[in-house]
C-alpha cells in the first residue's frame, strides 16, 4: 500500500529538494475575525458562536481591530512589508465546515508581503528564507467522522459539525520557494516552523499550541536534478501539525518523489495528508478545474489602510526578537554556550523559561528538562512538551527531592508517574508509597549492619580514606530497597565512625 | 373604504398623537383590509405571514402608553402606533422569513434586523410580511415560490419587482409604510407602477444588517409608502449608523422630514438624464414624464438636459456584478444548518449530493440562472473580461453622476420604462424582464439615492407612471424636497392623490389570509 | 453568439452545487450564451487606466473592538438545522477528501 521511496541518501545524491511552507496561525485575540463570538478552545460544541459564525441568512462581518494589529505584528517580525493598502477577498469552495460556503481571506492584496526570516540550525549555521506575504483569513469549524472503522473521513457514516472554530482568526504564512537546503531541507523545515511559532509566541499575538492546531503547516516538497535551475512538480503536504512531523514528513516525501522519478515516472500535482503513524503520505484531491475558487473583493467589508502612523506604534509595541531574547535568557540563566545550544536544540528554552517563572532556580530546570524529560521524550518519541509534565510539576518534585522528601531515583518514578497520568508528583509519591527513609534510627541500624558485614572497609574510612564511604552506602541503599536518603546516609556513617568529611 | 386605511402614515401618526384613534383601530382597521382583499384567487396576495397577535399587541402597548400620559407618553416615536409590512426579505424575530423561496419555507430566524430592532423600539406594530421575487430576482414578484402578486390597478397585472408586495401593500390600502430592498431598482420599479413612493437611500445611509444579501454592493434597505413625507419619516426611523454593518455611514440623515415638508424646485437645476428614455420607453410614459418637467419649469425650477454616455453599459455592468455576488451570498442554503434540506433520489448519501439536491429543489429557475451566471462571470479566465471589466463601468457610471451632478442639483427620468405589464407576459424572457431595471440600476451601481414617485396614468392603459429622482450619494434630502414639490404639482393638478384614482378592490371577499 | 456548451454548464452547476438534469443543462447553455452575448459591451469600455469600484461609497477601516458580545445557546445555534446530534450539526458522509 506504501509508496515506493529511495533512501534518502540515494536521494540526496541525485536531487535537490526546493521546499515551501504554509503555516496557519491561530491568533489568540478574545473574539473572532468577523464576529463578537469568543474565540475559545475546548469549549461545548456550538456553543462560542452566533449567528455571524453560523452564516445565518442576513449576516454581515465586522473586521476585529486586534487581530488586523496581530496580522500587521507578524508581518514586521517576518520583516514583511505592511501594505498600505489591502483588501479582504472571498474564496468560494463548498464545505460543511465552513459555514458561508466561501472563506473570507485575502488574495492578491494581502497584508503583509515580501519579507525574510533567519533560521538557525542546530550547529549554528543560519539560514535565510523569504517570506512571500502574510494574510489575514478565519478559520473553519470542527468535523468529527463518525461511524467509520478508523474515525476518518473515508468509511465514515456521517459527520457532525462544532462551529464554534468557525471564524478564530488565522494569519497564513506563506515562503516563497526555498532553494538550496539540500540534505539539511528536512532539518530546515522542522526549523523553520520551530522559528514562526517561536516568532508569533514570543509576540503575544498567538498561544502558539502546535497540538491545539494553533499553528497548522502545509509542506509543499519538489524535487529537481542536482544542478538544475527548474522546479519539479510539487505536492502538498497537509495539515502537518507538530515539528518532528514536518521534520518526518520533508524527509518521506524528498524520498517517495525520488523514487517517482528515479523510475522516470511523473511526480503527481495534489495534495497528500500526512499519517503521524506510519510516517507517510497519501495522495489527496489532485490539483484540478475544482480548485477554482472564484476569488472576488468582499464586499461587506471595506479596504484597510495601514497608515505609517499606525504601522509604526505597532512596530514599536514588538517585544524583543527571539534571536535577542535567546542572548537575555542565557546570559541570566548563566548557562554554557553548549548548556544552552543543548537546551535550545531540545526544544525546551520556553519550557525551562516557564520552569524557572514557577519558581525553580535555572539550574533545576535545566537539571529536569535536561536531564529528565528530554530523554523519556526521545524514548516515547513525542516532543518534549507533548509529554504533558506541567512546569508546576516540576517544581513541586523539584520541591520533593530538596526537601529530603524523595532521592533523585525514587524522583525519576515519580516522574514515570506523573507521564501516566497518576497525578501530581505529591499524589503519585504517595500512590506508589515511595517514601524516603530519613528516620535516623532506622538508618542506624542498616548501617550497623552494613559495617559490621564489611569490617575491612569500615577500617579503610576511619583510616581516613573518605571515598570507601560509598560501598557502605551501598549497601544501605540496597537494604532499604533504594528509599533512603543517601546523602543522610553518607552522613550518619561518618558521624558514626568519627571522620569528619 | 375606511377612512383610517386611506390615510397617510403621517396623518394617522397626528390622529394617534391627537387621540382621535387607538392604534388598535388603525392596526385592526389594516388587518381586517388585508383580510379583506388579500387572500383568495383573485386577492391581491401582497402578504406572505400575517402577524395579526404581535401586531395587535404592539398598538395596544402604543394605547395604553399615551393613555398613561407623562415621560412615556411623550417619549413615544411620532410614528408609534401607525403600522408597517416588512419584505419578506428583512429577518424578524417571531414571524418567518422565507425571501419567498422554498429554500428558506418556515425557517424562523432566531435574531432581528437592525431596522426591525428599531421599528420595535419605535413601536410601529408590524402587520406581516410581504411577497417577492425568490431572494429579491425579479422585476414583477413573480419569481416568489409562494405565488405572485397582483397589482391593485389591475389583477392581472404584475405589481413590479422584487418589492412587489410591499408595493402592492401600500396601494391596496393594506399598510401605510413598508420596508423594501432595492438591488437595482426593487422599490422604485414597483412604486412606479403601482402608483406608490419607493426610495432607495444612499448605499450605507441604512444598516444592511438582517437584509438576506442578494448582491451586497448594490443592496439598499428603504421605505415604501403613499407619500413623499412618509418615506421621509420611516428613512429617518430605519437610518442611521449601524456598527454591525461596516459599509453603514457615519453621517446622519435627521433632516428628510424637514425636507420633505419644504418641497421647492424654486431656483434648482434639475438634469433630464439624455440617456434615460427614448428607445424602449412607453409613449404614455414619456408624455406624463414631459409634463412633470413642464410643471417643474413652471414652478421655477431650470430644467436641462445631461448626458451620461456610460449608462448605456450600466445594465452590462449589473448582470456581471450582480449575479457574482448572487452566487456567493446564496452559497449558504445547503441544508446543513438551517432551511431546507432534499436527499437525493438515487446513488450514494454523501454530504456533496446532498448540497446539490437541496439547492436544485430549493431554488426556483431565476435564481439557479443568476447563480450559474455569476459562477460564471467570476470563473477563473473570465473574471477580468466580465467582472472585472464591469466594475470598471462602474467607475465610469461613477463619473458620468459626478459630471452631471456638475451641471444639475438632481436628475431626472422616468423610473421604468413601461407601465405594469401582464402577469406572465415576460416570464419567459430573461432578457425582457432585465429591461425593467434600466433606468433605475445605475444608482445602485453608483450608490446614489433615487427615489420614485407617482407621475400619472399612461394614456394608452391608464395605468401608473413611475417618475424617478437622482441625487448625489449622502443628499438624500435634496430628493425629498424635490420630490414633495412636485408631489404637490401633480396632486394639484389631479385633485388628490393619484391613488384616489384606482379601480375599487374588495370583491375577493373570499379568501382567508394564511 | 458566447460559446456556452452543455459541459461549461454542466462544470458550473458543479461549482454551485446545484444538480441539473441533462434538459436543464441544454436550456441553461442556452439562456446563458443569450444573456452573456447581451453584457459582453461591457469588457470593450474600460481600459487599463480605469481603477475598479468594488464598493459605491469609498470607506475604509471600519473596525470593531475585540470584546465578546452576544452568543447563541447551542439549542438556539441548532434551532434550524435539518438533522443534528450531540449538540453539532449532523451532515451525511463526506465523499471529498478532508
Ligand atoms: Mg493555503
Ligand atoms: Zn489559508
Amino acid at each position: 500500500m506504501s509508496d515506493p521511496t529511495l533512501s534518502f541518501d540515494e536521494a540526496m545524491e541525485q536531487f535537490d529538494p526546493v521546499l515551501g511552507f504554509e503555516v496557519h496561525v491561530e491568533l489568540n485575540t478574545k473574539t473572532k475575525m468577523f464576529s463578537s463570538a469568543p474565540n475559545a478552545f475546548g469549549d461545548h460544541p456550538n456553543s462560542n458562536v452566533n449567528e455571524v459564525d453560523l452564516g445565518l441568512p442576513g449576516v454581515l462581518p465586522v473586521v476585529n481591530k486586534a487581530a488586523v494589529e496581530s496580522s500587521i505584528k507578524i508581518g514586521l517580525a517576518l520583516n514583511c512589508e505592511i501594505a498600505e493598502y489591502c483588501r479582504f477577498a472571498r474564496k468560494n469552495y463548498f464545505y460543511p465546515d465552513t459555514p458561508k460556503n466561501f472563506q473570507t481571506s485575502q488574495y492578491d492584496e494581502p497584508i503583509a508581503h515580501d519579507g525574510w526570516i533567519d533560521i538557525e540550525l542546530e550547529d549554528g549555521e543560519v539560514f535565510r528564507v523569504e517570506i512571500e506575504r502574510a494574510h489575514m483569513e478565519e478559520d473553519a469549524g470542527k468535523l468529527t467522522h463518525m461511524g467509520g472503522a478508523t474515525g476518518r473521513i473515508q468509511g465514515a457514516e456521517y459527520s457532525l459539525v462544532d462551529y464554534n472554530r468557525a471564524g478564530v482568526p488565522l494569519v497564513e504564512i506563506v515562503t516563497k520557494p526555498i532553494v538550496g537546503a539540500g540534505r539539511r531541507a528536512p532539518e530546515l523545515a522542522r526549523a523553520y516552523v520551530s522559528a514562526i511559532r517561536e516568532i508569533v509566541k514570543n509576540l503575544g499575538v498567538s498561544d502558539a499550541r502546535m497540538e491545539r492546531g494553533n499553528v497548522r503547516c502545509d509542506a509543499n516538497v519538489s524535487l529537481m536534478p542536482k544542478g538544475a535551475t527548474k522546479f519539479g512538480i510539487r505536492s502538498e503536504t497537509k495539515n502537518v501539525n507538530s515539528l518532528r512531523s514536518v521534520e518526518h514528513a520533508v524527509r518521506h516525501e524528498i524520498q517517495r518523489h525520488a523514487a517517482v522519478l528515479a523510475s522516470g515516472g511523473k511526480v503527481t500535482q495534489e495534495t497528500r495528508h500526512w499519517h503521524e503513524d506510519t510516517r507517510t503520505t497519501t495522495a489527496g484531491r489532485p490539483k484540478s478545474d475544482a480548485d477554482d475558487y472564484r476569488y472576488f473583493p468582499e464586499p461587506d467589508l471595506v479596504p484597510i489602510v495601514a497608515t505609517r502612523e499606525w504601522v509604526e506604534s505597532l512596530r514599536a509595541q514588538l517585544p524583543e526578537p527571539p534571536a535577542e531574547r535567546r542572548k537575555r535568557l542565557k546570559a541570566a540563566w548563566g548557562y554554557s554556550d553548549p548548556e544552552f545550544r543543548d537546551v535550545v536544540n531540545a526544544g525546551v528554552m520556553d519550557a525551562i523559561e516557564e520552569t524557572i517563572a514557577a519558581g525553580a532556580t535555572p539550574a533545576a530546570a535545566r537539571k529536569w528538562w535536561m536531564g529528565e524529560i528530554v530523554g523519556r521524550a526521545k524514548v516515547a518519541d513525542v516532543d518534549p512538551g507533548e509529554l504533558g509534565v506541567t512546569s508546576e510539576a516540576i517544581v513541586e518534585l523539584n520541591g520533593l527531592v530538596e526537601g529530603g522528601k524523595l532521592n533523585n531515583k525514587m524522583a525519576g518514578q515519580v516522574l514515570d508517574g506523573v507521564i501516566a497520568g497518576e497525578g501530581t508528583p505529591t499524589q503519585v509519591m504517595e500512590a506508589r508509597g515511595l517514601v524516603l527513609v530519613s528516620d535516623d534510627g532506622a538508618l542506624l541500624e542498616a548501617i550497623d549492619s552494613a559495617l559490621a558485614a564489611q569490617p575491612d572497609v569500615a577500617e579503610k574510612i576511619r583510616g581516613g580514606k573518605v571515598q570507601a564511604v560509598g560501598a557502605i552506602v551501598g549497601g544501605v541503599m540496597k537494604a532499604t530497597r533504594g528509599q533512603a536518603d543517601a546523602g543522610r546516609v553518607r552522613e550518619l556513617i561518618l558521624e558514626k565512625l568519627g571522620v569528619n568529611a | 373604504m375606511n377612512e383610517l386605511i386611506a390615510s397617510t402614515a403621517a396623518e394617522l401618526a397626528e390622529k394617534l398623537a391627537a387621540k382621535e384613534v387607538s392604534s388598535e383601530e388603525v392596526t385592526r382597521a389594516h388587518l381586517e383590509r388585508i383580510a379583506e382583499v388579500d387572500g383568495g384567487e383573485r386577492g391581491v396576495h401582497a402578504f406572505l405571514h400575517v402577524n395579526t397577535e404581535e401586531a395587535l399587541g404592539v398598538a395596544r402597548e402604543v394605547d395604553s402608553l399615551r393613555a398613561a400620559g407623562g415621560d412615556d407618553a411623550a417619549e413615544l416615536h411620532p410614528l408609534a402606533g401607525v403600522p408597517i409590512a416588512i419584505k419578506d426579505l428583512i429577518v424578524t424575530v417571531g414571524q418567518p422569513t422565507t425571501a419567498g423561496s422554498r429554500m428558506l419555507e418556515g425557517w424562523m430566524s432566531p435574531y432581528d434586523a437592525t431596522v426591525i430592532k428599531k421599528i420595535r423600539a419605535a413601536k410601529l406594530p408590524i402587520l406581516g410580511k410581504t411577497n417577492l421575487d425568490e431572494f429579491a430576482m425579479g422585476s414583477s414578484t413573480e419569481h416568489s415560490a409562494f405565488g405572485p402578486t397582483r397589482n391593485p390597478w389591475d389583477l392581472d397585472r404584475i405589481p413590479g419587482g422584487s418589492g412587489g408586495g410591499s408595493a402592492a401593500a401600500v396601494a391596496a390600502f393594506e399598510a401605510p409604510l413598508a420596508l423594501g430592498t432595492d438591488t437595482g431598482g426593487s422599490i422604485r420599479q414597483p412604486g412606479a407602477v403601482t402608483g406608490t413612493v419607493g426610495v432607495k437611500p444612499t448605499y450605507g445611509a441604512v444598516s444592511r444588517y438582517g437584509a438576506i444579501a442578494m448582491a451586497s454592493s448594490l443592496d439598499q434597505i428603504g421605505p415604501v409608502s403613499r407619500s413623499v413625507l412618509d418615506a421621509a419619516l420611516l428613512q429617518e426611523l430605519i437610518g442611521g449608523h449601524d456598527p454591525f454593518d461596516s459599509t453603514s455611514l457615519t453621517d446622519s440623515f435627521d433632516t428628510l422630514a424637514e425636507a420633505a415638508r419644504n418641497g421647492s424646485v424654486q431656483g434648482l437645476r434639475i438634469g433630464v438624464v439624455k440617456e434615460l428614455g427614448g428607445e424602449g420607453f412607453q409613449p404614455g410614459v414619456e408624455a406624463r414624464f414631459r409634463e412633470a418637467l413642464e410643471l417643474l419649469r413652471g414652478a421655477g425650477a431650470e430644467v436641462v438636459e445631461v448626458s451620461c454616455p456610460n449608462f448605456q453599459y450600466a445594465l452590462g455592468a449589473y448582470y456581471l456584478i450582480m449575479p457574482s455576488e448572487v452566487s456567493s451570498n446564496l452559497a449558504k442554503f445547503d441544508g446543513v444548518r438551517y432551511g431546507l434540506r432534499v436527499l437525493p433520489k438515487d446513488g450514494p448519501l454523501t454530504i456533496e449530493r446532498v448540497m446539490g439536491a437541496t439547492r436544485a429543489a430549493g431554488f426556483g429557475d431565476e435564481a439557479k440562472r443568476r447563480i450559474i451566471l455569476g459562477t460564471y462571470a467570476l470563473s477563473a479566465g473570465y473574471y477580468d473580461a466580465y467582472y472585472g471589466s464591469a466594475q470598471k463601468v462602474r467607475t465610469l457610471i461613477q463619473r458620468d453622476f459626478d459630471a452631471a451632478f456638475a451641471q444639475a442639483d438632481v436628475l431626472i427620468s422616468p423610473t421604468a420604462p413601461t407601465t405594469a405589464f401582464r402577469l406572465g407576459e415576460k416570464l419567459d424572457d430573461p432578457l425582457a424582464m432585465y429591461l425593467n431595471d434600466v433606468a433605475t440600476i445605475p444608482a445602485n451601481l453608483a450608490g446614489v439615492p433615487g427615489l420614485s414617485l407617482p407621475g400619472g396614468l399612461a394614456d394608452e392603459d391608464g395605468l401608473p407612471v413611475g417618475i424617478q429622482l437622482l441625487a448625489p450619494a449622502r443628499e438624500d434630502a435634496r430628493l425629498y424636497r424635490v420630490g414633495a414639490a412636485l408631489e404637490s404639482l401633480l396632486e394639484a393638478q389631479w385633485g388628490g392623490p393619484l391613488l384616489s384614482k384606482a379601480p375599487v378592490l374588495g370583491a375577493a371577499k373570499t379568501g382567508e389570509v394564511n | 453568439m458566447a460559446e456556452i456548451t452543455r459541459d461549461d454548464v454542466a462544470h458550473l452547476a458543479q461549482l454551485a452545487r446545484i444538480e441539473m438534469s441533462a434538459d436543464e443543462l441544454d436550456r441553461m447553455a442556452g439562456e446563458l450564451a443569450h444573456i452573456v452575448d447581451a453584457v459582453k459591451s461591457v469588457s470593450e469600455v474600460a481600459g487599463p487606466d480605469i481603477p475598479a469600484t468594488s464598493h459605491p461609497i469609498a470607506l475604509r477601516n471600519v473596525f470593531r473592538e475585540d470584546s465578546v458580545g452576544h452568543v447563541l445557546t447551542p439549542t438556539e445555534a441548532l434551532s434550524g438545522a435539518p438533522d443534528a446530534a450531540d449538540d453539532r450539526f449532523k451532515v451525511p458522509a463526506i465523499l471529498d477528501e478532508e
